[in-house]
């Protein structure tokens, strides 16, 4: 069966989304990040969408869901590289996703999630989700 | 009615004469159209009508033998509306039609009453119908210009601009609507992308009023900008705006609003981890040192 590939960096979760979602697959994927953070112990969740060019209230508020759980299981999820279109349409969707941390590269939202890492010095990036 | 067709084919250029002097100054406008131009123009719509009685009557202007008539005035009164003619101009241009006419009717069918009569109103209202696509067309010109005059309005008042490296400012002049915020959504986010920049300053100094509604598009603009992990500062708070915002019950507080657009700028600097500061050795101009001295 198609699935996303869930990759593993150090702490962090990488998950690039290149298909078109389905309802399936988004379903798969909530599955698959969830069961990963607790084997692995992962303190943060990338998921890059940049090759996102459809979207709609499931996969938004999958997107929402991912962040929420990812929580939970204490680890911290930034969306990146959302195509302007795609904000468009979930702001006209009335889903400003606002549990979800965003960054405009892979690059700044790993900085992001680097910043939020127990250990080092700046924690700026964590107070700002909570404000 | 191929009578009516007749007469005025056969006197073609008598009415003609007639005609132009009777539009009088306000429509031959000599400075807006040509004296040569207007005669040909008046030579074509004789010919028009006359094959327009010919093949489909003068009671169905929707007639397919009408179709080059009624292309003609609209050109000619599109024409006209481009160049700043008045409507009344356009519509008098086919009405003054009416005398030379009807003096020509009159003086070939003075032998009945009944046909006189009968010519008469179908010529009336024949021109009365030609008048009113004149105007219509005329209107439809206008309407154009005035909706291509508000594209332009639209792509002119929303520029991008970058104001630093990670940096770009939005100043928005004139009210917020709806298609107005989706062409500076669209504008912003794209530019985001594009110059990969972090921080957008939204200036509202040149919005004469916030409603509740022109507040909902901002905010709407500036959750997009989130979503795709761009900040957005709204600066140019005037204090009217700002007690206005405040009366209507908007709700700001997720937003960070400055009153100036160089506040907003130096938050943006301060929080990408720049600063602007003063060369230690640059020259102080004896005209600003003056300033300084008076403002203390």
């Amino acid at each position: 069966m198609e699935r996303i590939p869930v990759l593993r960096m150090g702490s962090l979760l990488l998950i690039t989304i290149q298909v078109d979602m389905h309802d399936k697959l988004a379903l798969q994927l909530q599955d698959d990040v969830t069961e990963r953070i607790s084997e692995w112990g992962s303190t943060g969740v990338l998921i890059d969408i940049s090759s996102l060019e459809i979207v709609d209230s499931f996969i938004g508020r999958m997107l929402a869901n991912i962040a929420a759980m990812s929580r939970v299981l204490g680890a911290d999820t930034v969306v990146v590289g959302m195509q302007p279109a795609v904000a468009i349409t979930l702001v006209e969707l009335g889903m400003s996703l606002p549990g979800v941390r965003t960054a405009l590269s892979v690059e700044a939202g790993m900085e992001l999630l680097f910043a939020a890492l127990p250990g080092t010095q700046s924690g700026s990036g964590h107070e700002r989700s909570e404000a | 009615m191929n009578e009516l067709a007749e007469i005025i084919s056969q006197n073609e250029g008598q009415i003609r004469a007639e005609w132009i002097r009777d539009m009088g100054s306000s429509v031959q406008r000599a400075d807006l159209i040509g004296k040569d131009e207007l005669e040909e123009q008046c030579r074509s719509l004789l010919s028009a009508i006359v094959t327009g009685i010919r093949t489909s009557g003068p009671g169905d202007l929707t007639a397919a033998g009408w179709s080059s008539t009624r292309e003609f005035l609209q050109e000619i009164s599109a024409s006209r509306a481009r160049q700043g003619f008045s409507p009344a101009d356009v519509a008098t241009f086919v009405l003054s039609l009416k005398r030379p006419i009807f003096s020509l009717i009159r003086r070939e069918m003075a032998s009945s009453q009944e046909k006189l009569f009968e010519a008469i109103w179908t010529v009336t209202e024949l021109l009365d119908r030609l008048a009113l696509i004149t105007s219509e067309a005329f209107m439809a010109a206008r309407e154009e210009l005035i909706s291509r005059q508000q594209e332009e309005l639209l792509e002119l008042s929303t520029p991008v601009v970058k104001l630093w490296d990670g940096i770009l400012a939005l100043p928005i002049i004139g009210t917020l609507d709806s298609a107005r915020t989706q062409v500076v959504m669209e504008n912003l986010l794209q530019t985001v992308v594009a110059t990969n920049s972090k921080y957008a300053i939204i200036d509202i100094t040149g919005v004469p009023t916030v409603d509740t509604l022109v507040a909902q598009h901002l905010l709407k603009t500036i959750t997009a900008a989130r979503l795709m992990g761009a900040e957005c500062i709204i600066s140019g708070v005037r204090p009217q705006i700002a007690q206005t915002i405040v009366h209507l019950g908007i709700n700001l507080e997720d937003v960070i609003t400055k009153a100036k657009l160089s506040d907003a700028f130096a938050l943006a600097l301060q929080r990408s981890g720049r600063k602007v500061v003063r060369e230690s050795g640059a020259p102080v101009s004896p005209i600003s040192g003056l300033f300084a001295k008076r403002e203390e």
